[in-house]
């Protein structure tokens, strides 16, 4: 029964993930591939709580589904188009580019059926995600932590600074 | 059927290849940006169900998806600022038309 509860959860958010995915890339409004984006981001959370990262399914959310989603909405919005019906159209490439894709899903999905993933190391209960995360994050991982805070500072000031001008920032 | 750590991997494989799909054939740039945001989402599933599957009990996997969500973070607010910086310039967001290298 738990089975059978985990697959239908599984099911049910990687169809929302996929579709709303397909809708990103495939729908000819760029508002609405904006807020498929979204969707398609709150499915990914989903997903991360069935592989048991809480933590990153919050982190999830809160960055992508709140700060990324919004970002891309106010990229749309700021670079106004005439006409939004077309406003998210292919180039002249499109037939190249599905069949690349398709091409490295048929490589990457042959190789996956064709491969038996052991697991290594001893296998122990996990604590609370947090927890663990947090050791590690602070612990063995500590200058590439900072090395991210400072990354996310420059990120911030490089964006004010492309965006308004050296002069007016 | 039980699902697997296959299951999670094929899912990631499609939500990559339609993140590339979009990333090669689409003219807008903030399209592109978006194609690009998917792809690293897939790789985040990649990393996250690895670590369940594979190697639990360590926290590696999610440590490196947390790096991978700082980045993206990073690059979706540098790639738009560029964006809207060129759009100031030249009133499109059209890769086509970002050709001033060219000669």
């Amino acid at each position: 029964m738990n089975d059978f509860i985990f697959a239908a959860a599984f099911y049910g958010l990687a169809g929302m993930t996929i579709l709303s995915a397909a809708g990103v890339v495939f729908l000819k409004d760029i508002v609405h591939s904006a807020l498929m984006l979204a969707l398609s981001f709150i499915g990914v959370a989903g997903l991360y709580v069935l592989l048991n990262a809480d933590f990153l399914a919050a982190v999830q959310i809160l960055v992508y589904g709140g700060a990324v989603a919004i970002l891309i909405a106010f990229g749309v919005m700021l670079t106004r188009r005439r006409n939004m019906k077309e406003s998210n159209p292919n180039n002249r490439w499109v037939i190249y580019a599905s069949f690349v894709s398709a091409a490295f899903f048929a490589i990457c999905g042959w190789a996956l059926m064709g491969t038996d993933f052991k697991p290594v190391g001893q296998q122990v209960n996990p604590e609370a995600a947090v927890e663990g995360l947090a050791s590690l994050l602070l612990g063995d991982y500590v200058v590439a932590f900072e090395s991210a805070a400072v990354l996310l500072l420059v990120a911030l000031v490089g964006a004010i600074i492309l965006a308004k001008g050296a002069k007016e920032a | 059927m039980t699902i697997g750590l296959t299951h999670f991997l094929l899912l990631g494989t499609a939500l990559f290849c339609l993140g590339l799909y979009g990333l090669l054939s689409k003219r807008n740039a903030i399209a592109i940006l978006m194609g690009i945001e998917l792809m690293l989402n897939a790789v985040n599933i990649n990393l996250i169900a690895f670590n369940k599957y594979v190697a639990a009990g360590s926290y590696t996997g999610q440590v490196f998806s947390v790096f991978v969500i700082v980045v993206a973070a990073a690059e979706v607010a540098v790639g738009l600022a560029l964006v809207l910086a060129i759009y100031k310039d030249r009133l499109s967001t059209n890769v086509d038309d970002l050709d001033w290298l060219k000669w």
